[in-house]
């Protein structure tokens, strides 16, 4: 789960790491109020979205008088902003970040993130900040910093030392360093953290060490002990679509293509995709039922895929093992029978009570086309979904 | 031979008396697997499904010799129950257990390296079907009866789409060995190569069959020790050609996050290892019939 970059940084600062003065504003008339509460005569005004690289999307302004904040907060408050991250579609900024400008000497890169080779938390800095790790780790490897922390005995302090001495920073800021370092290390720990990014963290001309920009996703499986980060969650971010299924327990990621798919299983569903796209077609959607799938699952999966007004074919894949076709089979024919379905429909049932599952299509007299295999069912969607196109 | 579990292997359900946990018992006691009892803290001394109740792992090992373990403990408190199982001599665990903070899996695999290799638990999952030595015995959630007798070995990261693998395969008369789910987690208990390591010593495996999928190391660092270390044929399939990239699919370790996460990076890199590569997912049994054919 991701969240803004103005709660990573309430966190952060709970933990020891220096930021900007700071305000957060609904409105335009509260954005001129914080920077009127903020001393100084620059502020930053932020959008807060989740994504990276909002600076080149025109999502951060800097600001030199009050008349300027208002202006910045008008033109970036209610508006969409597509940064490389967001998609086309862009994330609707309803929330700004006042902040009061600082003077920098030096931008450097640190982040931390469970790595899934080592099977370790690992930190990762680089002198050179303020530019994607990604471009750099291909231009300039060598630039980049490892440490790996042993799980059982956390990270020590001459390892945060390293980091500090790696990123350049001068013996007068080292104390400041090591503990900008642990304190980011036990929020990722203590609060169920996969990733804390800070780019750039940067030195002052005041020498301090400060958290300029900062970005935490946590673990979703760890939501239930984590009861004030779940609270931070912000739906206006996520594709509604996924808001909606994530509500009726079902995992969905919504896509560019017209083939709706409802399938168990996440690897199956990831093969059935593939499968549309080698048949020629481009699918709109990701759906992992689940196992267990009742009639009223399978029906508010239905309503969720067909939600997309793009959807011209559907197909259902279904390879029931804790699941049995004959419960998929009913949920089906309800779901047709209780929607106005509009877009032809391919089913392919397999593995549990296959033989009942199939009389219960065949016998409720609807339109369903049906297939044996996967190859089969994706070819026939794919052909019924041009067949669509070319009648429109 | 098969890997991991056979008809004598001793068995135990941890989370034995919830719904779930006594829904798969039967299932697998069904099947013909030799599960001698279950745990769950606080119910010892009852008997259930006909089988005895323990309170802890240990004695489950020292009063019914179990020696395999299966968890179907809920999420919050399912890293305790391996690690349980761990500690009280069990040789295979099993977790079926889908949800588990990935930074208890962290805890979990520490706490297992901790064990000198000899007798370190091996641990599948967990978010898995389980394991399956067809026709011998089942430790998992699986509809058994989709697998058949023979000398593939599967390890693979997701359950449906191992469950379209083996069925493809029985519609052309190939059956398994063994049928291992390693899981869907970013942090699994075991990785594609530590089973494979098992399948190249098993003399009745013949061909491997590794199903795999977009996000983390394992399918290339597994196609690097079938190159270096296995006389075995290796063929596999890697699911999400049409994932984008940072997204999570279903699975909590199907995200596309570094270079060489996707499913067509991964299929590249194996294909230079010398792997035989499935161009689609409903051609995981026509090309293992090849490669067998030309054994």
């Amino acid at each position: 789960m991701n969240i803004h970059e103005y709660q990573a940084k309430e966190i952060l600062a709970e933990y020891g790491v220096k930021i900007a003065e700071g305000g957060l504003a609904y409105s335009v008339v509260e954005a001129v109020q914080r920077a009127r509460e903020i001393e100084g005569d620059v502020w930053v005004v932020k959008a807060q979205i989740h994504s990276g690289a909002r600076g080149k999307a025109g999502g951060i302004k800097v600001c030199r008088t009050h008349a300027e904040v208002e202006q910045a907060a008008e033109s970036l408050l209610g508006k969409k902003l597509v940064t490389h991250q967001t998609g086309p579609a862009g994330k609707i900024c309803s929330r700004l970040y006042i902040e009061a400008g600082t003077n920098i000497a030096k931008e450097m890169y640190l982040s931390f993130m469970i790595d899934r080779t080592s099977e370790r938390v690992i930190i990762i800095g680089s002198a050179e900040g303020g530019m994607e790790i990604e471009k750099l780790a291909v231009t300039n490897p060598e630039a980049i910093i490892k440490i790996y922390v042993e799980p059982a005995v956390g990270l020590q302090d001459f390892q945060a030392r390293k980091m500090a001495f790696a990123l350049g920073i001068d013996a007068a800021q080292l104390n400041q360093a090591v503990k900008t370092i642990k304190g980011c290390y036990r929020a990722l720990r203590d609060l169920d953290a996969n990733i804390l990014e800070i780019n750039p963290l940067v030195i002052t001309a005041n020498h301090d060490i400060v958290a300029l920009d900062a970005k935490m996703v946590f673990d979703e499986n760890a939501l239930f002990r984590r009861h004030r980060i779940a609270e931070l969650r912000d739906n206006t971010q996520v594709d509604q679509r996924e808001v909606a299924a994530g509500e009726a327990g079902l995992s969905y990621v919504g896509l560019d293509g017209d083939i709706g798919c409802m399938i168990n299983g996440a690897g199956l569903a990831m093969a059935t995709m593939d499968m549309i796209k080698l048949a020629g077609g481009e699918p709109a959607n990701f759906l992992d039922v689940g196992g267990g799938a009742s009639a009223e699952r399978t029906e508010k999966a239905f309503r969720l895929v067909l939600a997309d007004s793009g959807v011209k074919a559907m197909l259902v894949n279904i390879f029931a093992g804790i699941n049995r076709c004959d419960w998929i089979a009913e949920g089906v024919v309800q779901a047709v029978k209780n929607i106005d379905m509009k877009v032809p429909l391919v089913v392919r049932l397999s593995g549990t009570n296959v033989e009942e599952g199939r009389r219960i299509i065949a016998d409720s007299g609807l339109p369903i086309i049906t297939a044996d295999t996967l190859a089969e069912a994706a070819e026939k969607v794919v052909r019924a979904r041009n067949e669509v196109v070319a009648k429109a | 031979m098969a890997i991991l579990i056979n008809e004598k292997t001793r068995i135990i359900v941890q989370g034995f008396t919830g719904r779930i946990g006594t829904f798969h018992a039967q299932e697998m006691i069904d099947y013909g697997s030799n599960v001698v009892g279950g745990v769950t803290p606080g119910k010892g001394g009852q008997t259930h499904l006909g089988l005895p109740v323990f309170n802890t792992v240990k004695e489950a090992v020292e009063q019914a010799g179990a020696e395999a373990s299966i968890v179907f403990v809920p999420p919050a408190f399912a890293a305790d129950s391996i690690m349980e199982a761990a500690d009280a001599g069990i040789k295979y665990c099993v977790s079926i257990t889908d949800g588990i903070p990935t930074q208890d899996m962290m805890t979990v695999k520490n706490f297992l390296r901790r064990f000198p290799k000899e007798d370190r638990m091996l641990l599948t999952g967990p978010n898995c079907a389980g394991t399956i030595s067809p026709g011998r015995a089942m430790l998992g959630i699986m509809p058994g009866h989709i697998y058949i007798r023979g000398n593939v070995g599967v390890v693979g990261r997701s359950g449906t789409l191992g469950y379209e693998a083996a069925d493809q395969m029985r519609a052309l008369g190939i059956g398994i060995t063994t049928s291992v789910g390693i899981g869907g987690d970013p942090i699994p208990g075991s990785s594609h190569r530590d089973i494979l390591e098992r399948l190249e010593q098993d003399p009745e495996t013949k061909i491997a069959l590794m199903i795999g999928e977009i996000g983390g190391p394992q399918e290339v660092e597994a196609g690097q020790f079938a190159k270096e270390n296995m006389s075995k044929p290796l063929v596999a399939y890697i699911a999400g050609l049409t994932a984008p990239e940072g997204r999570r699919m279903g699975h909590a370790g199907a995200i596309i996050s570094s270079a060489g996460e996707s499913a067509a990076e991964k299929v590249a890199m194996l294909k230079e290892l010398g792997v035989t590569i499935c161009p689609t997912p409903s051609l995981m049994g026509q090309t293992i019939a090849e490669v067998l054919a030309k054994l």
